[in-house]
């Protein structure tokens, strides 16, 4: 297991560092290619974004070094029945304004994030009740069992119920929202951090919270966030010492930094999938020459999508070798599968199914793409713009920033896409939630919240009902027949393309310590940096 | 400058030599011959834009057109390193786009938004220009306190104001060619005022002449006096603005794409072809930069010392 490795390593050389740390008086500066947009923990459900509001916000749950859920708010919790979960939490936790953490705001918080505009809805299960027993114990009850109920929790950060009421902040706000609202300016959190200043896209400044429950391991007294999208800025910083932490490292670059005397890059496998969906749903494409049918809808046009993009190309130029070719919509170290083979690069296959689809001459399409988001990303869309340009499908690229390309096609943007590219890492590790988030039907009325982030809006019942039945098996081989079998409904049907997962690069100046998650977030709350 | 009143007879026209023997016997062209620089400068100039012009037939393949990329072929070095191939005289870029040709075709984009910013700027500013000078009073006041409140900002920062709003006004949806409107638009409205400001000076000089109230005189409207008597009398500075202003736009453009808010990857100009060969300087792929780099300089600093000597040839101080 290389991930496994990689984190042990990670994780020794921070104990290591911690056995030397001085008090906290440290600045350290970061830099993303991408910006921090809402600080509202329920406007975007993107890992970047995450990992920010996490320094600031907890959940119930927390995951560790080496992505175990672990208790963070929540002491402690049992399932006296399946479909009861109680959670006991810690008594001793007081938001940044000093306001107590109790019971009341775990009940708000559920109801907050499962509220229109909130882009975490499936978080909590549409139809579960929070129930408040004590001040410090809340009840989950489901109507059906969810094993991995937690799972997706690390994430689902808890809110003040009365700093939100008396700031008129009870509505989540919607990632494409155009007026700030004020949870989207401000934060209130119980995190290691709070906010001091914040200007989006501009720079955001933590400040360390003397109060926080656990004991801190860093050594900070501040962190600068500052958003540099132009990959080469980005990496002149990093070796002119002007910020500590960059991520990525652009791959063009990585040589360059690991050869320099004061910085370096940690690199590792990322359990994200990168992917490209087609609108099937619609009856008529949004963004097509194309009127009054919908050429995705046929199945002999996805397959020749899927065989006109070539992943190894791909993967040897644009990604320099750095990215693995996937098969499945995970990554290799949440669910392999030796029957799982990637279908053939083949274009002149992929010529004659357009052909056969009536589609002889091509059509026009769009495509959105982040280009502030993954590694390469626009690059990629840039390269798939001319592989399917050899098929005669025109591609009009519109790769644009990840706050535009969100709002645009995410749910509450109204899956305004026709062809789109995105990446997807299972907050809970684990394929179930790929197969009901990304891949299942959008309009269940038994389940609003399934589909959520299927932009494609690829529906398949049967595969739906493997989704289902994978949830509530208790045996792991059993399970895992049950998830391959849904994997292969979704390949027969052409559902989506998947292309890679990308390969992690931080990089981290040498005077700085930290942990490296193989979910790609960035938490700087284990980073420790040397006394200038 | 008395042709407009006194007529010409037939025998004199029939006896005037042609314009084009008129123009080698011109004082300006005079200069021109014994300028080396001029003459170098613009004979750089007029290779550029017939290499822009021609560039569908000199290039190896339409780096616009996303099927004739070959993703196969991307980050080759120039011809003459070790790794360079044959056609990719200056190399390919990460798309796997020929250098030579995305530079050809980038002119094309940076030349046709220069030119088109300057008739553009140039046409604003002479009217406004015009109609400030020649009319004075309220009028002037007004258009030249826009003026001066514009010339207050750098012009660069009103192009981004105005390719900003343009963007939020239509979406991101704009696609190549009304991204490229949207340029002219925000250079030709950045740039105006420097030509008000000398059309108003020119006419303020000429309007007092007696050719002007003879005109007014026989009853000719203004427009017509404006345009057809008082404007060609004010070419010359104006001529020299335009050429100092095709440096200047095209200068903006590239910067306005370098920054990203220019013309897109699909359809690079200079600028843009810069703030994509930018990302691999670190990397070592230099000439995916260097040469578009080179060329837009060449390109500026030949159309610089083209207005240059203009002015100084069109100075009667310096003769």
């Amino acid at each position: 297991m290389l991930v496994g490795r990689s984190l042990f390593a990670a994780t020794l050389a921070g104990m290591l560092a911690l056995a030397t740390t001085p008090a906290s008086s440290q600045t350290l500066r970061y830099a993303n290619q991408g910006e921090l947009k809402s600080l509202d923990p329920y406007t975007l459900n993107e890992s970047t974004t995450s990992a920010h509001l996490g320094h600031v916000y907890e959940g119930l749950v927390a995951r560790g070094k080496d992505l175990k859920i672990i208790p963070a708010l929540a002491e402690s919790w049992e399932t006296p029945e399946p479909t009861r979960w109680r959670f006991h939490l810690r008594k001793d936790v007081k938001f940044h304004n000093g306001d107590p953490f109790t019971a009341d705001d775990v009940v708000f918080s559920a109801e907050r994030v499962r509220a229109k505009g909130s882009n975490f809805q499936s978080r909590v299960p549409a139809d579960a009740k929070a129930v408040k027993i004590d001040d410090y114990t809340v009840d989950f009850i489901l109507t059906s069992p969810n094993p991995i109920l937690t799972a997706l929790w690390a994430t689902w950060y808890i809110m003040d119920k009365k700093w939100a009421e008396a700031n008129d902040a009870v509505a989540p706000t919607p990632a494409a929202a155009t007026t700030p609202s004020y949870a989207s300016l401000h934060e209130n959190g119980t995190g290691p951090f709070m906010i001091e200043s914040h200007q989006p896209g501009v720079k955001t400044v933590y400040k360390a919270y003397p109060g926080w429950w656990r004991k801190p391991e860093h050594n900070l007294k501040e962190i600068v966030f500052t958003p540099i999208a132009n990959p080469a800025t980005r990496v002149a910083a990093l070796l002119s010492g002007e910020v500590d932490v960059i991520e990525p490292v652009p791959v063009q670059d990585i040589e360059r930094v690991k050869a320099s005397s004061n910085a370096t890059v940690l690199t590792g496998p990322e359990l994200r999938t990168i992917f490209v969906g087609m609108d099937q749903a619609r009856d008529e494409l949004l963004y097509s020459n194309i009127k009054g049918k919908n050429p995705f809808k046929d199945v002999r046009v996805r397959e020749a999508v899927y065989r006109a993009i070539d992943v190894d190309l791909i993967k040897n130029r644009v990604m320099r070798g750095l990215s693995t070719p996937s098969a499945l919509m995970v990554a290799p170290e949440i669910f392999a599968s030796k029957d799982s083979i990637r279908p053939k690069f083949d274009p002149d296959a992929a010529k004659k199914l357009l052909a056969d689809a009536g589609y002889a001459d091509g059509f026009e399409v769009t495509m959105d793409c982040p280009n502030d988001r993954y590694v390469n990303d626009a690059a990629i869309c840039q390269a798939i713009v001319g592989m399917l340009a050899r098929i005669n499908i025109k591609v009009d690229l519109l790769a644009q920033p990840k706050a535009q390309y969100f709002a645009k096609v995410l749910k509450p943007g109204g899956y305004k896409t026709s062809l789109y590219m995105l990446g997807w890492t299972p907050d809970t590790l684990d394929s179930q939630n790929v197969l009901h988030d990304i891949m299942g039907c959008r309009d269940d009325p038994k389940d609003p919240n399934r589909g959520e982030a299927n932009l494609a809006g690829y529906c398949n019942r049967q595969f739906d009902e493997l989704a289902d039945k994978v949830l509530v098996e208790a045996d792991p081989a059993k399970r895992d027949l049950l998830i391959k079998q849904a994997f292969e409904v979704s390949m027969k049907d052409w559902a989506y393309v998947p292309l890679h997962q990308q390969a992690l690069a931080w990089g981290v100046s040498k005077k700085v310590k930290l942990t490296q998650r193989a979910d790609n977030m960035v938490m700087l709350y284990w980073a420790t940096k040397q006394e200038e | 400058m008395s042709e407009a009143v006194v007529p010409h007879t037939a025998e004199k026209r029939a006896a005037a030599p042609g314009w084009f023997r008129r123009a080698l016997d011109s004082d300006l062209f005079y200069s021109f011959r014994r300028s080396r620089i001029a003459m170098i400068a613009a004979a750089v100039t007029l290779l550029f834009f017939l290499l822009a012009i021609f560039a569908p037939v000199l290039s190896v393949q339409n780096p616009f057109d996303p099927a004739q990329l070959q993703l196969m072929n991307s980050r080759i070095s120039p011809l003459w390193t070790a790794d360079g191939q044959s056609p990719f005289l200056l190399g390919t870029d990460e798309q796997g786009r020929d250098v030579l040709s995305a530079i050809l075709y980038g002119m094309r984009i940076s030349l046709l938004v220069g030119v088109l910013g300057v008739v553009f700027s140039g046409g604003l500013g002479i009217l406004l220009g015009l109609t400030a000078g020649y009319f004075g009073g309220a009028v002037d006041g007004l258009i030249m306190r826009i003026a001066d409140v514009q010339l207050s900002f750098p012009a660069i920062l009103i192009a981004l104001l105005i390719n900003g709003i343009a963007k939020s006004v239509f979406g991101n949806k704009l696609d190549e060619m009304s991204m490229l409107a949207v340029l002219v638009f925000a250079i030709g409205l950045s740039f105006w005022v420097q030509y008000a400001r000398t059309v108003r000076g020119s006419v303020l000089v000429e309007k007092n002449k007696d050719y002007v109230a003879a005109a007014q005189l026989i009853g000719l409207p203004a427009p017509v006096i404006m345009l057809r008597h008082v404007l060609p009398n004010t070419t010359g500075p104006v001529l020299v603005i335009a050429t100092i202003n095709l440096a200047l736009a095209i200068i903006t453009e590239a910067t306005l794409s370098f920054l990203g808010s220019g013309m897109p990857e699909t359809m690079p100009s200079l600028g843009t072809l810069i703030r994509i060969g930018n990302g691999y300087l670190f990397a070592g792929e230099w000439w995916i930069v260097a040469f578009p780099g080179l060329a837009l300089a060449a390109l500026i600093l030949s159309i610089n010392l083209l207005g240059d000597w203009l002015r100084d040839a069109l100075n009667p101080k310096l003769r």
